[in-house]
């Protein structure tokens, strides 16, 4: 903690709207404002739940497709919550935080994507348990 | 923008001197250098923003660690060993209702940072009580579904695809159980202490966890629940 107690927040109508923003954190704002916010969240948050497990539910749908539009669904609804509950915006005080979601969302999709592909492989070119305990009689 | 008489090649200069890489969407006064803000010409960002974004790292670190658990579940998730598949420990409804109090208490806890921010501890005591509420509720049905499950046989130790199952949907519900936690601390501090800096920071960032554990419910249920339970 700093030594000297200030509350920087006193001084917030001289500061710069361009100040960087954490994540979450939106200030300048009444709380009307988050109010508002928070429930457009919810509602399409709310849609977005009640469409997947819809879609999963369903027989409308072609098999294979499910999937696609679970998967479709959960990150749209994962950039609302960021959007509308994490505040991420696009504006220049925003430009760390994205920089940031950025490079986290390359790295989950290295995991991710790696993995899987490797093991898809490695699991075609294993050969199957039975013929491999013949070979050893 | 501006309404100085300057012609334009001064107002232009004037704006590049300001706003070198062209960051703001206008002209900006010269900001004054502010003591103990870190707020002025060069100083660096207020400590609100720094150990939000900190946090946010923090966060983005523990999405990679949830990567990996997402990872193992869909290279194992085939390996039943003659065990009970995905699609047979899926209760849709209780899931459902698990999403509910889920995204429910992430909008209580958005609220509850609303009334934060306004500086009225009764209603972010309220909200955050909600959100305590609303979290235990989803503790206690992953709890009542793991024990369900045990009880048929389907422990983590039946096969491969069920460690992956437990070890993901397990780490989300103890960061709930662990968030649940610091809700409580948070509660505890803010009667005591009252709307003090380091509080208001502490609330930034438990705010960001519960945002962030709702996310990664989202993908959860998503892949888990509703593709496993899919024929």
């Amino acid at each position: 903690m700093s030594h000297v107690e200030f509350d920087p927040r006193q001084y917030e109508h001289e500061l710069d709207r361009r100040e960087d923003h954490a994540p979450g954190d939106e200030p300048q704002e009444s709380a009307g404002h988050w109010v508002r916010n928070y429930v457009i969240g919810l509602g399409f948050a709310a849609i977005l739940t009640i469409a997947s497990f819809w879609a999963a539910a369903t027989h409308l749908i072609w098999g294979p497709a499910v999937p696609v539009a679970i998967g479709v669904l959960a990150i749209g609804q994962m950039g609302v919550h960021l959007v509308f509950f994490l505040h991420i915006t696009t504006g220049p005080d925003n430009t760390n935080n994205i920089l940031a979601l950025a490079f986290g969302t390359l790295v989950v999709f290295l995991i991710l994507g790696g993995s899987i592909w490797i093991m898809t492989h490695l699991n075609h070119n294993m050969m199957p348990a039975e013929q491999l305990m013949q070979m050893r009689q | 923008m501006s309404d100085t008489p300057f012609p334009a090649s001064t107002e232009a200069l004037r704006r590049l001197r300001e706003d070198p890489h062209r960051l703001g969407h206008g002209g900006h006064p010269v900001r004054r250098a502010q003591p103990g803000t870190g707020q002025g010409d060069t100083g660096p960002a207020s400590k609100r923003v720094i150990v939000g974004y900190g946090f946010w790292i923090f966060l983005l670190s523990d999405f990679v660690l949830f990567a990996c658990f997402f990872a193992t579940y869909a290279v194992l998730h085939g390996a039943t060993a003659g065990g009970p598949t995905a699609a047979q420990i899926v209760d849709p409804t209780r899931v459902a209702i698990e999403t509910t109090a889920l995204l429910l208490s992430s909008f209580t806890c958005g609220l509850s940072f609303a009334a934060t921010n306004a500086k009225n501890k009764l209603w972010t005591q309220v909200f955050l009580a909600m959100t305590g509420a609303l979290g235990l509720v989803f503790v206690l049905l992953e709890l009542q579904e793991f024990i369900g499950l045990a009880q048929q046989g389907a422990t983590p130790q039946r096969s491969a695809f069920l460690s992956a199952f437990y070890a993901l949907v397990g780490c989300h519900g103890l960061h709930v159980t662990v968030g649940g936690l610091w809700l409580a601390t948070m509660m505890a501090q803010l009667q005591v202490k009252g709307f003090r800096r380091e509080i208001m920071h502490r609330l930034v960032c438990f705010n960001l966890f519960w945002h962030a554990l709702d996310i990664i419910w989202v993908a959860l249920f998503s892949v888990v629940y509703l593709m496993g339970a899919a024929p």
